[in-house]
């Protein structure tokens, strides 16, 4: 479904992408893993074309996005819950919705039906103003916000960030539900021992390159993630 | 005096007719600042154009009133696009004090410009509506009518930004500018419409300031600081704000103006803004 081929990409001087290359699969949940600033928010911004990649070819369904501007980008099928939620705080919860069903304005009540059964807690709050929800409720509704575009792929970045360890083990569940429905996920985390008991496959992501891939199983067991990640 | 005077409750309900035209004026104001972070200077001397182009329109071309009103709220529309494309777009991501500059030299240009194109003389649309009688008491029609469709036009606008798709956008905007584009939003679109939707609100206010006063080049220096002040009072960019404060100031220049001597009421509400200004520097509802 995603390919990206030797992407690099950067910020004026700074580059944070050396030539990645990744393929996510349809109907598959893929994590990229890593540490602190070694580029993964980077990567999902260089998918929905937020950042401009500087080298190589970014493919969804095998049309390339090189010509696509940002903004059309969510037309196209892909959906990315930014890092720290990004809500509209002073909208309510189902403005924020509707927001996300911008660009498919003619399905946004089917769709709201859809996210409400999947979070009925955002139901109950639809009035209020998303920037008094909870952590864990900004979260749903940002992933709502963003499955009312009704995507192909779904970008999610450190979706457990900045929760309570209780809320952490929810979001994960929920991410886990989200896979099960079908949507094909590309999900980045710091918090690895969580992330890869949810998704199929990973990709190491260090100082801007890929150093390892594989299945989760495999990642889990190796002994460099063991060492450097997971204090084993 | 008696404790009940019919001419202080004329001088309020005037005070109320003019604070319905001080909102609509900061109107416009208010929602180019609060989506795009600018503010337009020259506001006023884009009402002054309106101004002009319903005078010309009626008076010289002899169409109908009606049509000339639209005609400047279209030309309003057209003239905050072209602001925004070719003097706010370049300056977008600069400092404030530049942004500032720039309208203010657009402010300065569009003056001297009116005055080359139509001389400095006062030019009247020659349209005298009647005054209307309640009691003892007398309102102007024109002050009325400017009251009602200011009223109508505010109305109208909280709808469109709270019930539609495009709405909900220029609120959106304004809290997060840089995901926007994840929405499936252009924020150049936005900033492309709210520019054009200020432009016709200045239009709007045109049409209802030329049944009341008289035209010239000078004009926005009469009626454009207060107009800032009224949205700083409120809180730049923030339309409740400035609703409110628009009525504030205005009962401070009627009642004042009925009390001691109308300079005087401008003087008390001035007064009042510097006072509040201490008190609250970001403006009443001010974040």
């Amino acid at each position: 479904m995603l390919s990206l081929d030797r992407v690099s990409a950067g910020y004026g001087d700074f580059q944070a992408l050396f030539g990645v290359s990744l393929e996510v699969n349809a109907g598959e949940a893929v994590a990229v893993i890593g540490p602190n600033g070694a580029g993964k928010t980077t990567l999902l911004r260089v998918i929905s074309k937020l950042v401009e990649p500087s080298a190589g070819e970014i493919r969804l369904e095998g049309r390339s996005l090189a010509p696509v501007p940002a903004h059309e980008v969510v037309a196209q099928g892909i959906a990315h819950v930014p890092e720290n939620r990004r809500l509209f705080p002073r909208l309510t919860v189902e403005e924020n919705l509707r927001m996300g069903a911008f660009s498919s304005r003619g399905r946004f009540h089917e769709r709201l039906e859809m996210v409400y059964g999947l979070f009925p807690r955002l139901q109950e709050r639809r009035n209020q103003a998303a920037g008094t929800l909870s952590g864990g409720e900004q979260q749903m509704c940002a992933i709502g916000r963003a499955l009312m575009s009704g995507p192909k792929l779904l970008l999610l970045d450190e979706p457990s960030a900045g929760l309570a360890p209780v809320v952490v083990q929810s979001i994960f569940a929920l991410v886990r539900r989200i896979c099960a429905q079908g949507y094909t996920v590309l999900i980045v985390e710091q918090n690895i021992r969580q992330v890869l008991k949810v998704v199929s496959r990973a990709y190491l992501l260090e100082a801007g390159r890929i150093e390892l891939s594989g299945s989760a199983q495999e990642l889990l067991g190796s002994r460099e993630i063991q060492k450097a990640y997971l204090g084993i | 005096m008696e404790v009940f005077d019919i001419f202080l409750l004329e001088a309020i309900l005037n005070g109320l007719l003019l604070g319905g035209l001080l909102a609509l004026l900061s109107l416009g104001l208010n929602l180019v600042f609060g989506v795009i972070d600018v503010v337009w200077i020259c506001y006023a001397e884009l009402i002054m154009c309106g101004m002009y182009s319903v005078y010309y329109l009626h008076v010289q071309y002899h169409w109908p009133l009606a049509l000339a009103m639209l005609a400047a709220i279209a030309l309003g529309a057209l003239l905050g696009l072209t602001l925004h494309q070719f003097v706010i777009r370049p300056v977008l991501r600069a400092e404030p004090i530049n942004q500032l500059l720039v309208t203010g030299g657009v402010l300065f240009f569009l003056q001297a410009a009116a005055t080359l194109a139509f001389g400095i003389e006062f030019k009247n649309l020659g349209v005298t509506l009647p005054s209307v009688r309640l009691g003892e008491m007398s309102f102007s029609a024109a002050r009325l009518l400017a009251f009602a469709v200011a009223l109508t036009g505010m109305i109208a606008l909280y709808f469109f930004l709270s019930r539609t798709y495009l709405g909900t956008a220029i609120r959106a905007i304004s809290q997060d500018r840089a995901i926007m584009p994840l929405m499936g939003v252009s924020p150049a679109r936005i900033f492309g419409i709210t520019s054009a939707l200020g432009g016709a609100l200045a239009g709007l206010a045109a049409c209802l300031l030329v049944l009341q006063y008289d035209v010239h080049p000078a004009i926005g220096l009469s009626f454009g600081p207060i107009v800032f002040l009224i949205c700083v009072l409120g809180g730049l960019g923030n339309m409740l704000g400035g609703f409110i404060a628009a009525f504030v100031f205005a009962q401070f220049i009627a009642v004042g103006g009925f009390f001691f001597h109308l300079e005087w009421g401008y003087v008390l509400a001035f007064v009042f803004f510097i006072v509040v200004m201490f008190w609250r520097p970001q403006g009443i509802l001010g974040k």
